[in-house]
């Protein structure tokens, strides 16, 4: 009886913070969850106390409450199968999240996420991992576009303005933003009147169309985009102006 | 007029497309894509070919200034100066995997790599920079507090992992470029399912693999010094997580 009671208070009290999850107070939050951790009682010692362990709960619940059990037949089509139509590499930064800036519902992109939304050229020894979704997505999935979205105040492409520098080393970020030398070059040559900010704006662009070029040193890629089949696309997400400038490479002649 | 008239029925058009996102016909859809695209004027029907992908991307982007950004100036502003995410997370680039939705996380709160089978490889300053700067960045330059390696069920990855051969001079009936180097980075975690489960059958050797691997993964995130300093000082927590599509459930776990 008490167990079925704390189940009951556990329950109801998860609805309302999913319902208030944006206007909630952090304090009152916090002793909510922790009311609830002790309720639970049986709930494994790593979770109580665990605030982050709860977010993540939270979170998850969220999604099934809302949206998982909501749709069972689309859950279960796409537990059989993913037939995305888009491939798209984007920036790690937290808030250039392609799935929410361009709202797609499950299914419909296959992610590839890192510093700068860099595509390097072909290297079978040193870019397996870029290499591999993109090989994954073209060969298996046969996805109809490849977007490469870059965006506004990008660390990466902020660092790979500071290079060279004798004053800080890195272990890896330095030579992964190299890939977009040529287009930092590029800018350079042709802006070097214009102040740093406006720089970086045109690298972060620049350094799409760099990733879009290199694209094309993949003979899958390539030969998918000279049959057709596949369209290589650039996006800009601005999230001062809240903009999205997006462009395609085209192969098919003009009518 | 004209151009009035004709903004006020695309305006309107675009909103019965984002109220019945998930419901409408496809050909219908398409139909009135085309027609907002025509009334819009920035594809003359004449001139060239209707793109139904980057009507989709644009659509896309619309619904998130228009519910989102638009809504909320204050905190997309302090967005802009300076992201504070508590989480890096690592995701399989799996469409139906996105972390962003099943643990409902908001713009700003994780930053995330995302890659074939969600996997981390040993430290390797030569081979492996793409992922390497990812972490690097997140724990030096973001201070994140938690590392979530996140598995899930059916994971296409995985499912190659399994089907290497034990031993390389063996016939495989196809070959990639980069997608079975890649893979075996799971290869201890597959050897121990081998060694433990090997009398289960193959869907559940590959659900257990798909953890065993996120294990793994986790392990090899100590291999970098950074993160270990930050483990052993308490600053970093190291968590493992697995997404079931099936039965839509969430495990999670810390090292």
């Amino acid at each position: 009886m008490a167990k079925h009671s704390a189940e009951v208070v556990i329950e109801g009290l998860k609805k309302i913070l999913i319902k208030e999850k944006e206007g909630m107070d952090e304090e009152v939050q916090g002793i909510v969850e922790m009311f609830m951790a002790e309720l639970q009682g049986g709930m494994a010692a790593s979770h109580q106390h665990d605030p982050d362990a709860q977010r993540l709960e939270r979170g998850f619940d969220f999604f099934k409450n809302k949206i998982f059990d909501k749709n069972p037949e689309f859950f279960e089509a796409l537990a059989k199968k993913q037939q995305p139509r888009f491939l798209v590499i984007g920036c790690s930064d937290s808030r250039v999240n392609p799935p929410t800036i361009l709202n797609f519902n499950l299914g419909e992109a296959f992610m590839s996420r890192n510093i700068g939304n860099m595509v390097p050229q072909f290297d079978q020894l040193r870019h397996a991992e870029i290499g591999s979704v993109i090989e994954y997505a073209v060969k298996h999935l046969e996805v109809a576009n490849i977007l490469v979205m870059g965006h506004s105040h990008c660390g990466g492409i902020e660092r790979l303005m500071e290079l060279p520098d004798p004053t800080l080393t890195h272990d890896f970020l330095d030579e992964w933003v190299k890939i977009g030398l040529p287009a930092k070059n590029k800018v350079l040559e042709q802006c070097n009147h214009l102040g740093t900010e406006e720089q970086k704006r045109l690298v972060e662009k620049e350094s799409v169309k760099n990733s879009m070029a290199n694209l094309l040193t993949y003979p899958f890629v390539r030969n998918a985009v000279v049959n057709g089949t596949i369209t290589l696309r650039g996006g800009y997400y601005n999230f001062d102006s809240g903009t999205f400038q997006q462009w395609k490479l085209c192969t098919k002649p003009m009518p | 007029m004209a151009n009035h008239s004709a903004e006020v029925v695309v305006e309107g058009l675009k909103k019965i497309l984002i109220s019945v996102k998930e419901g409408l016909d496809e050909k219908v859809q398409g139909k009135v894509e085309k027609l907002i695209a025509e009334l819009q004027g920035t594809v003359p029907p004449s001139h060239e070919p209707f793109d139904p992908d980057a009507q989709k991307l644009e659509l896309g982007f619309d619904f998130f200034k228009n519910n989102i950004f638009d809504k909320n100036p204050e905190y997309f502003r302090e967005l802009a100066e300076a992201q504070h995410p508590k989480f890096l997370v690592f995701a399989c680039s799996d469409s139906r995997v996105s972390p962003s939705i099943v643990l409902n996380f908001k713009l700003g709160e994780a930053f995330i790599g995302r890659n074939i089978a969600n996997m981390v490889p040993q430290f390797d300053q030569w081979r492996h920079t793409e992922i390497g700067s990812v972490i690097e960045y997140a724990v030096k330059e973001l201070g994140v507090e938690n590392i979530l390696v996140m598995g899930h069920s059916h994971c296409g990855g995985i499912a190659r992992l399994m089907e290497l051969p034990d031993h390389s001079c063996s016939h495989m009936s196809q070959t990639y470029d980069f997608i079975d180097e890649w893979v075996k980075i799971g290869l201890p975690a597959k050897q121990k399912v081998k060694e433990e489960a090997n009398h289960l059958p193959e869907e559940e050797q590959l659900r257990l693999l798909e953890k065993e691997s996120v294990e793994n993964s986790m392990a090899n995130l100590l291999t970098y010094p950074f993160v270990r300093n930050a483990v052993e000082n308490g600053s970093i927590t190291l968590r493992g997580g697995y997404y079931n599509f099936d039965n839509g459930t969430f495990e999670q776990w810390k090292m």
